[in-house]
């Protein structure tokens, strides 16, 4: 007893109590809002079973979930639509650089134009939701808009019903919620850039154009690939606006909506937990082909044309990059 | 912000001043773009019910002081009740992941133990797992834990998911140097005492990253809010108010455009009063490293 006691007193003995007691409740956690739901899930995916089913009750069906996802035209055809976010995350991109560079120059009211367009991010989802069904209602918001620009409302299509434009529209709802959003990011890493390089630019004679392309762009390309990167897992797991919006209605149910409806809807969760895991083996196989991208980028960012921003963050070494990468894509659920 | 602007000389040849026109109405544009469909709310959310259905959207309001939508808005969408709810899940998730974040963090950074190690990389791989997809299974075990339907029990489900502030503070904590702990241990403190004392208040700046991404998020949230809350009466948070306005409400515009600009109005006061902290919160929550 009087060991113990002894021990507990003792240096080490204080690192080990401190250790556990600060392990215990982020572990407890862990296990069990993430670890023991996705081992549920992958047990899960090989039964026939619905939520209340009791387990002597569930129907082991092997693999048939999973060839059931590739079969069912509305989960494969689903996977299809992330091509409309993928194309809206890239718009986003070229926005958001084009918008940070001028921004990152004095301009006058620069605040404001950089406050207004960032605001839409910090909006619900739902709200959203609400303000763009409001807005491409016939008639409504942006058909008068557009009419101000001598359209006429005959000619116009509707824009949540209409197959052809129904899916382009939900995108654009997502870049006006995170282009500004994308633009803060940006803004963040070019004024990282030393400024004095545009300083010497200008006397070589470079314009701005130039001084983007040269001095800029290579500048900030860790986190524009990166963003890139985070935009191809975010619009395979698109879901917001189309779940808000038209509730997948009219051919705009993105796999996720799909699986939120065949587990809580339909019940059946087996095969949602199975739609589930072939995503995340798809999300999982993207992750590791986009670390071989980035580590095939910036094999040889040599000291010439490496900006003094890139210097120090090289040096802090490989790890530190691995986790940036992992912490952006934790924030990828942006565009979801 | 002034740190970026760069001073450029001023010369007001033709070529210059046409690229100062071409920036401003871009600017200007892109401002158009995002105000728009917020303006549109606004306007409509001051009409009247006869006003709306015989006015075009874009006409402004007769009387801009008519606040009977928002007034009926925020009684039938029982917003007083959400705004309550949704601050006491704000208090407690956000103290709860601060304190579980920085100590986990403080632990990893300051500790080599076996094992740490696999506690980053479970951490990290849990990062990859797609929040929606979990729900389902999440949700089998709030059921059996009878998790659903309370404050409680979507407080401490919103708390152990915070991957993204273990990050920050694992990462702030290795420019927190080791020395401090150690002359502290050496005047008698304990572990507890070094983390309460000196390395919490250091971590202050992660600190505010972390409440303003987790905040936005939790705030917001609508999805898990909506699964685990389902007893909108007692337990809607402002996320889930708005849902009150589907169904026969689905049309009418004028109360659901006041409930929108309720629910985002202190989201709007925050931002207009901490703008720095927000951006830098953006910033540093995905550039870090």
């Amino acid at each position: 007893m009087k060991g113990v006691k002894k021990w507990v007193k003792s240096r080490k003995g204080q690192q080990t109590v401190i250790i556990i007691a600060f392990l215990v409740v982020p572990l407890t956690l862990l296990i069990l809002f993430t670890y023991f739901p996705f081992a549920e899930m992958i047990k899960f995916s090989f039964y026939k079973m619905k939520y209340a089913t009791p387990p002597a009750k569930r129907q082991f069906v092997g693999l048939d979930n999973y060839i059931k996802v590739f079969q069912r035209d509305d989960c494969f055809r689903a996977l299809k639509l992330c091509g409309f976010y993928i194309t809206g995350a890239m718009v986003q991109l070229v926005i958001a650089l084009y918008l940070a560079t001028v921004l990152s120059f004095k301009t006058r009211g620069g605040n404001i134009f950089k406050g207004v367009m960032f605001f839409p991010f910090l909006i619900s989802g739902i709200a959203i939701g609400y303000i763009f069904k409001f807005f491409y209602t016939r008639d409504f918001v942006f058909d008068t808009v557009l009419q101000w620009c001598r359209f006429q409302l005959d000619q116009l299509p509707y824009w949540l019903r209409d197959q052809k434009v129904n899916n382009w529209a939900l995108a654009a709802s997502s870049v006006w919620r995170y282009f500004g959003q994308n633009m803060v990011l940006f803004i963040g890493a070019i004024m990282s850039v030393d400024s004095e390089m545009y300083e010497a630019a200008e006397l070589d004679g470079a314009n701005k154009i130039q001084q983007f392309f040269h001095i800029i762009l290579p500048s900030i390309k860790t986190i524009v690939t990166l963003n890139i990167i985070l935009s191809i897992t975010g619009s395979l797991s698109a879901f917001d606006p189309p779940f808000v919006i038209t509730r997948g209605g009219n051919g705009t149910g993105t796999y996720f909506v799909i699986m939120s409806d065949i587990a809580h809807t339909d019940q059946k969760v087996g095969l949602a937990c199975a739609m589930a895991i072939v995503l995340f083996l798809i999300i999982f196989v993207a992750t590791i082909i986009q670390k071989a991208v980035l580590k095939y980028l910036f094999r040889n960012s040599n000291a010439d044309d490496e900006t003094y921003a890139m210097k120090k963050k090289r040096l802090k070494g490989q790890k530190r990059r691995f986790i940036t990468i992992k912490t952006a894509a934790a924030e990828g659920g942006q565009y979801r | 912000m002034k740190s970026a602007s760069i001073r450029t000389k001023k010369h007001y040849e033709p070529k210059a001043l046409l690229s100062i026109v071409l920036k401003y109405a871009s600017l200007l544009f892109f401002t158009f773009v995002a105000l728009i469909p917020l303006a549109s709310c606004l306007i409509t959310s001051f009409k009247t019910e006869e006003e709306y259905y015989h006015t075009n959207v874009m006409t402004p309001p007769e009387n801009w002081f008519y606040f009977g939508n928002f007034i009926s808005a925020f009684q039938k969408a029982n917003m007083g009740r959400a705004f309550l709810n949704s601050g006491i899940i704000l208090f407690f998730v956000l103290s709860g992941a601060i304190l579980i974040g920085t100590s986990l963090a403080y632990v990893l950074n300051r500790f080599d133990f076996p094992g740490n190690q696999l506690i980053r990389q479970l951490f990290l791989f849990a990062s990859l797992l797609p929040g929606i997809a979990m729900q389902v299974t999440v949700y089998k075990v709030m059921m059996s834990l009878g998790l659903i339907n309370h404050l409680y029990g979507y407080i401490i489900m919103s708390m152990g998911t915070d991957i993204i502030s273990i990050y920050i503070f694992v990462q702030y904590m290795e420019n927190i140097s080791v020395s401090l702990d150690e002359s502290a241990f050496i005047d008698g403190a304990s572990y507890f005492q070094i983390y309460w004392k000196i390395i919490l208040p250091l971590l202050k700046p992660a600190i505010v990253t972390s409440l303003v991404l987790k905040g936005v998020g939790v705030y917001n949230e609508y999805y898990a809010s909506n699964l685990y809350l389902q007893d909108k009466d007692r337990l809607g948070v402002v996320a889930t108010a708005l849902y009150t306005f589907t169904g026969p409400m689905g049309s009418k515009y004028n109360f659901i455009c006041a409930g929108v600009i309720i629910s985002f109005l202190p989201a709007l006061i925050i931002f207009i009063f901490c703008q720095k902290q927000i951006y830098s919160g953006i910033t540093q929550g995905a550039v870090k490293g």
